[in-house]
């Protein structure tokens, strides 16, 4: 079992603590702001996410590709040894890929801001400084190879997202925001009983709760079966999963635009990731147990997730059903266990975090264009006349969603597809179905609100503006480069799924 | 980064030196897709000569592709299939894919028609979209199909293969709606994007068919594996790929769309959805022949599809009214031909691929005819309204005759030498199949003369009936040839017409072209004799042009539809598939899709949370909370890290 845990890479330097740290620094810089400075408070947001792409660009030349399965940039302090806890942090290539799609997208949800709160400059204070502290957390919650720090820094970023939805979104914010918090306390709940129990199965000691320590394990199948349901079931929620997925359309739909970008293009992924990093290498004969449900429910989210958007009235809600669709793929993928398959799920969640974004935050432009702010797909129409650019953008994003090749997220779905099909060939044929649901959702979408004669009320909005065209253009770049050459990210994320596969093998031929 | 591999077919691996136009080829793809880039990347600042440089890209892949089939024809044809590497693209530890073209007999055929057809066209538009303040859009559009469409027939794999096929759905998707702002035509966009994803999902299985059947997706991997493959495996993955090309190829049952389609500008009518797009099917087909080859069954159920689209389309064909849609149903028609041909096994592969040919020149010829037609009447597309036009438009006329001529398969027009082989392929065989097939094939021959008079008739000939301001049903008309621009392109494509079938007949030349790919085939006698397939097919075509001289040309065609038979009735209705796919998926669809919205805000949500606000003590409870609430929430996640702290330390101590 030993082979199972490959050495860490130790850091020469702490370039993941060092994007924790800007981060959390530059959130509390805007918080002390002094008052003559607060004028300002855009561009230093801007310049300390900026900070951060370099930091995330020296990380990089710091990470060998080529041992991408291993956790790198490895960093490792004692922090409460009394109770087993340590600082460790360390990324493998799946890890990476998903710290840059946080970190890379941050400045662009700053960029999408910049008028959100109208002139209202002390509003706009406090969200970006929401934004940066939930980016501390989204570097460290995909770094986290302690268990018990993965646990409070996935209790913690809930916080600062509680109050991007709760203080800055639609008119039942409040509501929505209470419902997120719920529902992630319940998993929270269930995970961190299953927390302790896991340490207590665990060789305990000063560095008990590291990741490493608790994996390979020899748990009785009971034990391994209930402590995997904890975990699982507080990913699924994350995720979310069919049947617990009901929070995220309330909270897309009154969060604005950039929350609602970071929450579902990366704090969705911590489900997913932890099903990969925690749940699979820590319980795998437990995962492989409970892998046939899982698919079943994964495919159950991809149709229902399908339908349901297509009924949808309001846009954000409609995006957020999608994801429950796109969810489904990615976790019909983990769980079918072949290494296309799982490859492509890792893949997908980059491109998945990619589309998504720029379809909410398309959207977003459109509803501030509307004279009522409306979200209601009926109050539009004629769009594309009015405003060529935008339609063509919120076209571009349709089409990444519905994973149109040559756009990055057709690369994932489609090596989940074909990849799972040879242990699931009726959930993947099933599955299949979503490509028509999909370009329904998204055409049908598109052709209420951009297409037929321009509508009376909705004459002379402008078209996207320049700083509106940055905010797209890297996403756009990105989806076309990796849709077409998704080399340097298969790269990534390829040995952790070589990994993932070869764990479950070995519990195979084991039991 | 150029590598010969070992092909699929039974020729030798080829060996020859790369030439210059081979190493090039890749501009075939990327000069237009650069070039649509370009166009709508500089937005309106390119708006006075994007035009010129989409036409540019375009007739440079046209001299690409004719050097590397010099280059092909000047190598002994043992050395005629040739893979050409781009990049390493999708591989994982089980799946090695490198993205590549392959050139080939067939794939460069795709090509010269593509970018000769695609570069006349291209000029026609200039004229043609003159007027349309979003020219260099249209163009760029173009641009984008012409690159995906030779992705797709240059593709080296399945998997880069559907990223062409779903390139040219997404461009053929943007130029049906190119005038979206008239609502049906919006419709009519989303609609032939939503029928071609039904096929994709037969495409998409059929690739995981292939992934966990040989472990690769190439056409090396998967043709060469198919010799040793289960025959219940190639049948599954056969069907799957007829279900794909059905949708591209509008045959039947997901032949819907391609009506519909017409709403897009007349050229994009005439290149994508008559000569190249719409075809792709039979590509797709033949190119997966040795799947076929072991899948009798599948093979079969190609030329059942085949045979009920050719009749379904002629039959539509006879009643519609508007030019255009006459037209489209010719073409889902001769479509069918073509699958007929290719579902008949290795002796109709080649004949599918030649019918393709000689038809997509005659019939974009006759689709520009059209435009030009529609271009001089006021945007008029009322066959109704027609009548008389050959004195006034005299280039268009006989452009178009040459197309006509040329569909109805008399000697020596294009067509005659193609579908003649069809018709009489089809009497090849044993058991019923031959006397069906044969019989679908002579009897749509005959129904597509009379149709296709009946539009030639109608328009060019007879009394006019044009409409005028006085009678309230439009403007006046005032009949004129179209611009030099717009006559050319018309020209050259009525030369094909009558041309380019005889030529490439001579001495079965184009069918041994074709050899490498699709096999060299011994002639098999039909169950009838030839002479006698012959004689009954000219036959059947001159009653059929007759019936519809007599009833169109000689006597005196209403203005307004006379109510008509049953028949006639359906077949305006298009056989009623509208109808069919309202009852049975679209409204079930919508009614399934409300009750989940319904059952997911009461049944699924309300397990969760729904319980809190229904009852209203809670509901103000929560709301008292809501204030405190993240205070509360912090104390709890607190306490939560001092039940750790606690248990460990007791564990620990």
């Amino acid at each position: 079992m030993e082979s199972l845990v490959p050495e860490n890479l130790t850091a020469s330097f702490p370039w993941l603590t060092a994007l924790v740290v800007v981060a959390a620094l530059g959130a509390v810089a805007l918080w002390c702001l002094p008052r003559g400075a607060r004028g300002r408070v855009r561009e230093i947001a801007l310049g300390v996410s900026l900070v951060n792409v370099g930091l995330l660009v020296g990380a990089f030349t710091q990470f060998d590709t080529s041992k991408a399965g291993v956790h790198q940039l490895y960093e490792q302090y004692a922090w409460i040894p009394q109770i087993g806890t340590s600082y460790a942090v360390g990324v493998d290539g799946l890890g990476l890929a998903l710290v840059a799609l946080g970190v890379g997208l941050v400045p662009i949800v700053i960029l999408a801001a910049w008028r959100e709160q109208g002139d209202d400059v002390e509003r706009l204070r406090h969200y970006l400084a929401l934004v940066l502290l939930t980016a501390a957390f989204m570097t460290l919650i995909f770094a986290a190879r302690d268990v018990f720090l993965f646990y409070v820094v996935f209790e913690a970023m809930l916080i600062p997202i509680y109050f991007m939805i709760g203080a800055f979104g639609g008119p039942q914010r409040r509501g929505a925001a209470v419902k997120f918090l719920l529902f992630s306390l319940a998993g929270g709940l269930v995970m961190l009983v299953a927390v302790i129990a896991l340490f207590l199965q665990g060789p305990g000691g000063a560095e008990g709760f590291l990741t490493a320590n608790l994996t390979g394990l020899a748990l009785t199948t009971n034990v391994e079966r209930l402590l995997f349901v904890g975990f699982f079931l507080a990913f699924a929620i994350k995720a979310p999963m069919f049947p617990v997925h009901t929070w995220l359309p309330d909270a897309a739909q009154q969060a604005p635009a950039g929350t609602s970008t970071l929450l579902v293009g990366v704090l969705d992924k911590v489900g997913t990731f932890g099903m990969l990093t925690l749940c699979i290498p820590l319980f795998p004969s437990a995962s492989a147990w409970a892998a046939p449900t899982i698919v079943v429910l994964a495919v159950v989210s991809v149709i229902y997730g399908a339908l349901l958007a297509l009924g949808q009235k309001d846009l954000m809600r409609l995006i957020a059903y999608t994801s429950v669709s796109h969810f489904g793929v990615m976790i019909l993928g983990i769980f079918a266990f072949s290494q296309t398959s799982i490859a492509g799920a890792s893949f997908y969640m980059l491109g998945h975090g990619l589309a998504t974004g720029l379809l909410f935050l398309t959207a977003g432009m459109v509803i501030a264009r509307h004279p009522q702010r409306s979200q209601r797909i009926a109050d539009f129409g004629g769009l594309q006349r009015t405003t060529p650019i935008i339609a063509g953008i919120f076209l571009l994003g349709g089409l990444a969603t519905l994973s149109l090749p040559g756009l990055a997220p057709f690369v994932g779905e489609i090596m989940v597809l074909i990849g799972a099909f040879g242990a699931y060939p009726a959930a993947v044929i099933v599955s299949a179905v979503v490509v028509v649901l999909a370009a329904l959702y998204i055409l049908l979408t598109y052709q209420r609100m951009f297409t037929g004669p321009e509508q009376e009320h909705l004459t002379g909005l402008p078209d996207m503006v320049g700083r509106e065209k940055w905010v797209v253009a890297p996403l756009v770049a990105a989806l076309l480069v990796l849709g077409f050459y998704p080399r340097p990210a298969l790269d990534l994320v390829e040995a952790p799924a070589d990994v993932t596969v070869s764990t479950i093998a070995l519990e195979g031929s084991a039991s | 980064m150029l590598s010969m591999l070992p092909v699929a077919t039974e020729v030798a691996p080829a060996m020859a030196a790369a030439g210059f136009w081979q190493e090039n080829a890749w501009l075939l793809v990327a000069a237009p897709l650069v070039s649509a880039g370009i166009l709508l990347l500089l937005g309106r600042s390119a708006d006075r000569w994007g035009h010129w440089l989409g036409l540019l890209a375009s007739t440079l892949t046209f001299v690409v592709g004719a050097g590397i089939l010099v280059d092909l024809l000047g190598s002994p044809a043992g050395e005629r299939v040739r893979e050409v590497d781009l990049f390493s693209w999708i591989s994982t530890s089980e799946l090695d894919l490198v993205a590549g073209l392959r050139l080939d007999p067939l794939s460069l055929t795709f090509v010269l028609l593509v970018t000769f057809v695609g570069s006349l066209i291209h000029l026609y538009s200039v004229a043609y979209m003159e007027n349309d303040p979003a020219r260099r859009r249209f163009f760029a559009y173009l641009n984008l199909f012409v690159a995906s469409m030779l992705l797709l027939v240059l593709a080296d794999s399945y998997l880069l293969l559907f990223v062409g096929w779903e390139g040219v759905g997404l461009a053929s998707y943007l130029l049906i709606g190119f005038w979206n702002h008239v609502p049906a035509y919006a419709t009519a966009a989303k609609k032939a994007f939503v029928m071609n994803r039904v096929a994709d999902v037969g495409m998409i299985i059929a690739l995981g068919l292939m992934f966990s059947t040989f472990g690769g997706l190439d056409f090396t991997t998967v043709l060469a594996g198919s010799a040793d493959a289960s025959e219940g495996k190639l049948t599954a993955i056969g069907l799957m790929l007829l279900l794909a090309a059905c949708g591209k190829s509008a045959q039947f049952p997901l032949q819907a769309w391609l009506g519909d389609a017409m709403a897009g500008p007349t050229p994009v009518s005439a290149l994508i959805h008559a000569a190249t797009m719409v075809t792709a099917g039979v590509y797709l087909i033949v190119r997966s022949g040795p799947v076929f080859d072991g899948a009798p069954t599948a093979l079969l159920v190609v030329a059942i599809v085949g045979a009920i689209t050719l009749l379904f389309g002629a039959i539509v064909g006879c009643a519609k009214d508007d030019i255009k849609k006459t037209l489209a149903a010719s073409t889902m028609s001769q479509i069918g031909y073509m699958m007929l041909a290719a579902g008949l096994g290795p002796i109709g592969y080649a004949f599918a691929i030649f019918h393709l040919l000689t038809h997509g020149f005659f019939k974009a010829g006759m689709f520009l005819g059209a435009g030009s037609v529609m271009h001089g009447m006021n945007d008029q597309v009322d066959m109704r309204r027609f009548g008389g036009l050959s004195r006034y438009m005299k280039i268009t006329w006989l452009t178009f005759g040459a197309g006509w001529l040329a569909i109805l398969g008399i000697p020596p027009f294009s067509g005659f030498w193609s579908k003649d082989k069809i018709i009489e392929s089809a009497f090849v065989g044993e058991g019923w199949q031959p006397w069906v097939f044969g019989t679908v094939a002579l009897l749509g021959a005959g129904i597509t003369a009379f149709y296709m008079s009946r539009l030639f008739f109608m328009t060019f000939h007879g009394k006019q009936r044009w409409t005028s301001e006085a009678e309230g049903t439009g403007p006046d008309q005032h009949p004129h040839e179209s611009p030099i621009l717009m006559t050319l392109p018309m020209i050259v494509l009525a030369v094909g017409s009558v041309a380019l079938g005889g030529v490439l007949a001579i001495g079965d030349g184009f069918v041994t072209w074709l050899e490498p790919v699709t096999g060299h085939v011994e002639h098999h006698a039909p169950v009838i004799p030839v002479p006698v397939i012959m004689a009954a097919t000219i036959v059947l075509v001159l009653l059929g042009a007759f019936l519809a001289w007599r009833q169109y040309a000689a006597s005196t065609v209403p203005v307004v539809a006379p109510r008509g038979s049953l028949l006639t009735r359906a077949a305006r209705r298009d056989l009623y598939q509208d109808d069919v796919n309202e009852g049975l998926v679209m409204r079930p669809g919508q009614y399934l899709t409300r009750s989940l919205v319904f059952g997911d805000a009461t049944l699924v949500d309300g397990a969760f949370s729904g319980l809190g606000r229904t009852s209203s003590g809670l509901g103000r409870a929560l709301r008292g909370l809501q204030n405190g609430f993240v205070r509360s929430y912090a104390a709890m996640m607190a306490l939560g890290i001092v039940v750790i702290a606690v248990v460990v330390l007791a564990v620990q101590g």
